[in-house]
């Protein structure tokens, strides 16, 4: 059997009653990668012998002992190529060290496997980014998983994995799994340590669950948050039960939703889905409540600006210098630089950093960056007000289904444009999660819709208890 | 905005065709962009975080599991000699 098939849950309980051990689900796991990977695209690298080495030594009575979780390729895990998706990377840097995750999920008995596909550097919104290969969606091959964490999404789909984490710098968790029917969670900002990611915006960036079911995600949560001495942005606060939320009634739950999430340009049989969604959960007990979050329509150009500003920052570190790609036709200091940083960077990278520096450049930092950053103030107090009234907000998490590979790569807006409803909740800071409801049927194929649930700062119980009573509905 | 002043404040040297690309397309974004300018600001604090945290300091210790030894900090360096990075010369 194929062990990626199961849950966490599942593999676990198939751990203790003896039927399977750590090395045999490696090893179908590997098997199943071999198989059916090739038409997804899900997996950049895997390695068994690592792997089955971890495995020698692992403690099965530990809360994910013997559980292989594949990792989004910008989580640094030792011994392992991590490169972002980038050929900037590529082939040209190994891992020293663990992330703070990958740290918590081996003390908790996981097996880091597998390095999951991405858009380079995580910028992006349907995997087409990526420096190496394609992606694609394992329940329409000519589509788009979604990005940027489109590889950890897809193959937790096409069960070549049990689960996997990935970041969501707008989106990038929330949507791909909507978009390929798996739950997926962003945490608070500063819930989960950022130690040991490849860094794309820092003030957004944010490590979640991509999991088969609400429970596993709240579990993978539970052992990669917490406090983290290495990483300052990093909330100095307890982490809550999360499997407690799982089981418990929504009765009272106030849920809001935003008229601005709702409003034109929301393909007809997405908003099908997700009022269906809302029905299942007032059915439930849970009350909702229209609500506004009136700055909805200017959260796009703020985020194109502080999340560029940052990038180009941050993308500085790679010069050619001390790791990744340097050129061989440079002849000078300079040349090393530009050459390295023009031969490694992808094209929307590049993009994305020309636009950055440029927002920061003297003259334009007070009418660009500065305004956008007094523009996230604003945003994120509609969000405080919204939740003076509500627990939870809810909303579709794109507005269309997964679209065909290349029907938005000429038009970079037009892309961005389509993280409409997820890049909010990155600038305020809060919580959200993409819970599958249900499917539409585009061009032959049965597409997955995602509910998405946004919670107060720290709220993430709520989004479980909400998720899991609409997934068991 | 020239794309090309932008490119060489982030060292990435263009080709003229990827220079033509970019301006159109980030001409077009920032276009995009310039509806916030519609937006009242007046006497709000930016945000640079989504949480109030603020001057986060730790005990000024080296911690000894926290280091890299030198040959894991030059194990991905493109080029050393007597272990340390080799670069262009830079002085004539």
């Amino acid at each position: 059997m194929n062990a990626a098939e199961l849950t966490i849950s599942q593999l676990r309980e198939a751990y203790s009653k003896g039927d399977l051990t750590p090395a045999d689900a490696l090893q179908s796991i590997a098997s199943a990668i071999d198989e059916t990977d090739g038409d997804i695209g899900g997996y950049l690298s895997y390695d068994l012998e690592l792997a089955l080495k971890d495995a020698e030594s692992v403690d099965l009575s530990k809360p994910l002992g013997g559980v292989p979780i594949a990792l989004k390729d910008l989580i640094n895990a030792e011994g392992q190529p991590c490169a972002a998706a980038s050929r900037i990377l590529d082939g040209k840097y190994q891992s020293p060290y663990d992330a703070t995750v990958v740290r918590k999920l081996r003390e908790a008995g996981a097996i880091p496997f597998g390095r999951a596909n991405m858009d380079e550097f995580a910028m992006g919104s349907s995997n087409e980014n990526s420096g190496i290969k394609p992606c694609r969606n394992p329940h329409d091959t000519d589509r788009i998983p979604g990005g940027s964490s489109g590889g950890s999404a897809a193959v937790v789909a096409a069960k070549t994995a049990v689960a996997a984490l990935g970041t969501d710098t707008g989106g990038s968790i929330r949507q791909p799994a909507s978009h390929c029917g798996v739950v997926g969670v962003k945490p608070t900002y500063g819930r989960v340590s950022r130690y040991g990611l490849i860094a794309f915006a820092s003030s957004l960036d944010q490590c979640g669950p991509l999991t088969k079911t609400v429970e596993d995600s709240a579990l993978l949560l539970q052992t990669i948050a917490g406090p983290c001495e290495r990483d300052s942005t990093c909330l100095d606060a307890e982490v809550p039960d999360y499997t407690a939320a799982i089981g418990q009634d929504i009765k009272g739950l106030k849920i809001g939703l935003p008229k601005e999430y709702f409003a034109e340009g929301l393909d007809p049989a997405v908003k099908e889905k997700v009022e269906n969604a809302l029905k299942t959960l007032e059915s439930l007990g849970a009350e909702t409540i229209e609500i506004s979050l009136p700055n909805t329509d200017h959260a796009v150009a703020t985020y194109y600006i502080i999340a560029t500003a940052e990038a180009s920052a941050n993308l500085a570190r790679f010069d050619g210098v001390r790791y990744g790609h340097r050129s061989q036709e440079a002849d000078d200091l300079l040349g090393v630089y530009e050459l390295s940083r023009d031969e490694g960077f992808g094209a929307e990278v590049k993009r994305r950093i020309l636009l950055g520096t440029y927002v920061l450049s003297s003259g334009y930092y007070d009418a660009y960056y500065l305004r956008a950053q007094k523009v996230r103030t604003l945003i994120r107090q509609d969000f405080t007000t919204a939740f003076e009234k509500v627990d939870v907000i809810a909303s579709p998490v794109s507005p269309t289904p997964a679209f065909k590979i290349g029907e938005k790569s000429s038009d970079p807006l037009a892309m961005y444009l389509a993280d409409i409803y997820t890049i909010s909740a990155n600038l305020a800071g809060v919580c959200g999660i993409s819970v599958p409801c249900g499917s539409v049927s585009e061009g032959g194929s049965d597409l997955p819709v995602g509910l998405q649930l946004l919670g107060k700062p720290l709220g993430e119980s709520d989004l479980f208890r909400a998720a899991h009573a609409l997934e068991t509905a | 905005m020239n794309v090309r002043d932008g490119a060489n404040l982030a060292r990435i040297r263009l080709t003229d065709e990827e220079a033509e690309e970019y301006q159109s397309q980030l001409d077009q974004i920032l276009q995009y962009v310039e509806q916030l300018n519609q937006i009242d600001v007046d006497g709000i604090e930016p945000t640079a975080h989504a949480e109030d945290v603020f001057d986060v300091i730790r005990d000024d210790v080296a911690i000894a599991t926290h280091q890299l030894s030198q040959e894991a900090a030059l194990s991905n360096a493109p080029e050393t000699a007597h272990d340390q990075i080799k670069m262009p010369k830079v002085v004539e």
